[in-house]
């Protein structure tokens, strides 16, 4: 198969990306790792007249650490993650890293583009939920910074405005004693999630949770934050008991639709079970 | 577009179209049909090549974005002294049937084994979960790439 024609250009700095992009407007489609775009595009679900294929401006491939944050830069694929040290400070996200897609995807594909993209059943919406991300956004007149809620629209829809590009997305290392999961149920690597469940606690000295982050994958239009269980856990003495509530809270905010990947109240119940693992064993990761 | 890619070791120039598949230009433009097209869709892993010594799915990369790079196929494996270690491996432990997913086993299990010349068993089946085959269960893909290591290991002699 091969996708409908369109013009090309890879330029090697940011702002040669930028002026392209600006001067594009609606027209102008970012092409990072491609490996959901061109897919898209050879089914004919995506026909982009303008390519602006970002893959030779390498300073956007970093993984690092900038003020207290993570930053993941526009370039830096999958694998570079799972390589990472760096992104060892948040454990929701080197938690998740190794089961994006297939070790061939990994090489090749980034995880801005996949933020960016904003498929309800792709992983990585649902751990920048967790940890409370923000998307920094560029175009030829500035940069803006959109916290992840914002960020993601709904279905295949994010906030950018043309002639914007997603330059780096960042996550809040926590300060005190933190701890992390991504929970993937898939039928075979690289299919998409049946449900993922994205954790994150940050605990007080005291103990308790200071902070609570839940992000759901596939079981709704978009990649979903569970407020309400995430409001059950904030201030509490973490147990069993607790995490299992929040894990009710979590499936009651899921609404999975009956496919070949299962039924609805299977689904339901998965998300229910895996809050309530992902929890224990993000606290786990926040007392050793 | 005109594009520069080295292709197992020689260089050639091609004007390609924009939406000119890597597979395409490999398979079409030069010939070499070691690299197979499977699902087509991102998928299955039968299309695996090298670009720069890092395995990817050559259907879902255009010829224009390995403008400038080397690309390794199924037929570079071999070398001056015969069949790569690799290759041997498949040969010796019965590592396929119908052979269509062995070119892209064979360039995984390569790049596998140029990074981590030791695998675990584990280490293999991760390295090769991008790649699907229908035939072998994968058991005898395993032992091949565990043959591959220990002949590299022994100088290139059988493991």
């Amino acid at each position: 198969m091969y996708p409908p024609a369109f013009e090309y250009q890879a330029p090697d700095t940011l702002e040669g990306a930028l002026a392209a992009l600006a001067e594009l407007g609606d027209e102008g489609r970012v092409l990072a790792g491609g490996q959901s775009l061109i897919p898209m595009m050879k089914l004919r679900l995506a026909a982009p007249s303008h390519l602006v294929d970002i893959n030779r401006i390498s300073d956007l491939s970093y993984v690092r650490r900038e003020n207290g944050s993570l930053c993941i830069g526009a370039l830096a694929r999958h694998n570079d993650v799972v390589g990472s040290d760096d992104a060892k400070a948040s454990g929701v996200v080197s938690s998740a890293a190794p089961w994006i897609s297939d070790p061939l995807v990994r090489n090749r594909g980034t995880v801005c583009g996949s933020v960016a993209h904003c498929d309800p059943e792709g992983d990585w919406n649902s751990v920048m939920l967790a940890a409370r991300a923000s998307v920094v956004a560029q175009s030829s007149s500035g940069s803006r910074t959109i916290g992840i809620d914002d960020f993601i629209v709904s279905f295949f829809t994010n906030s950018l405005e043309p002639g914007e590009m997603v330059t780096a997305v960042c996550v809040p290392i926590p300060s005190g004693a933190s701890g992390g999961a991504y929970m993937k149920l898939e039928r075979k690597i690289g299919d998409y999630a049946t449900v993922g469940v994205a954790t994150q606690l940050e605990l007080a000295s005291d103990g308790t949770i200071a902070q609570a982050g839940i992000g759901l994958t596939a079981v709704n239009y978009q990649n979903t934050r569970a407020s309400a269980a995430e409001d059950l856990l904030r201030g509490e003495t973490p147990s069993d008991e607790l995490f299992a509530e929040a894990g009710a809270a979590a499936a009651a905010a899921s609404d999975p639709q009956t496919d070949v990947r299962g039924d609805a109240e299977w689904k339901r119940n998965v998300v229910a079970v895996y809050t309530r693992r992902g929890l224990a064993q993000a606290l786990a990761s926040a007392t050793s | 577009m005109q594009i520069n890619i080295n292709v197992n070791g020689t260089d050639h120039s091609l004007d390609v179209e924009p939406r000119r598949l890597l597979v395409d230009a490999i398979r079409g433009d030069l010939g070499l049909r070691g690299t197979h097209i499977g699902c087509d869709t991102t998928s299955c892993g039968a299309c695996t090549v090298l670009v720069d010594g890092t395995p990817i799915k050559s259907c879902t990369m255009f010829a224009v974005q390995a403008d400038g790079s080397a690309v390794t196929t199924v037929e570079g494996l071999k070398g001056a002294d015969g069949l790569s270690a690799v290759q041997q491996g498949f040969s010796a432990e019965h590592g396929l049937q119908c052979g269509f997913c062995t070119p892209g086993m064979m360039l995984v299990s390569t790049a596998l084994l140029e990074e981590n010349p030791d695998p675990s068993e584990d280490d293999i089946r991760w390295a090769i979960s991008g790649n699907i085959c229908r035939c072998t269960g994968y058991v005898n893909i395993v032992k091949a790439v565990q043959w591959a290591a220990a002949a590299a290991r022994n100088g290139g002699e059988e493991g």
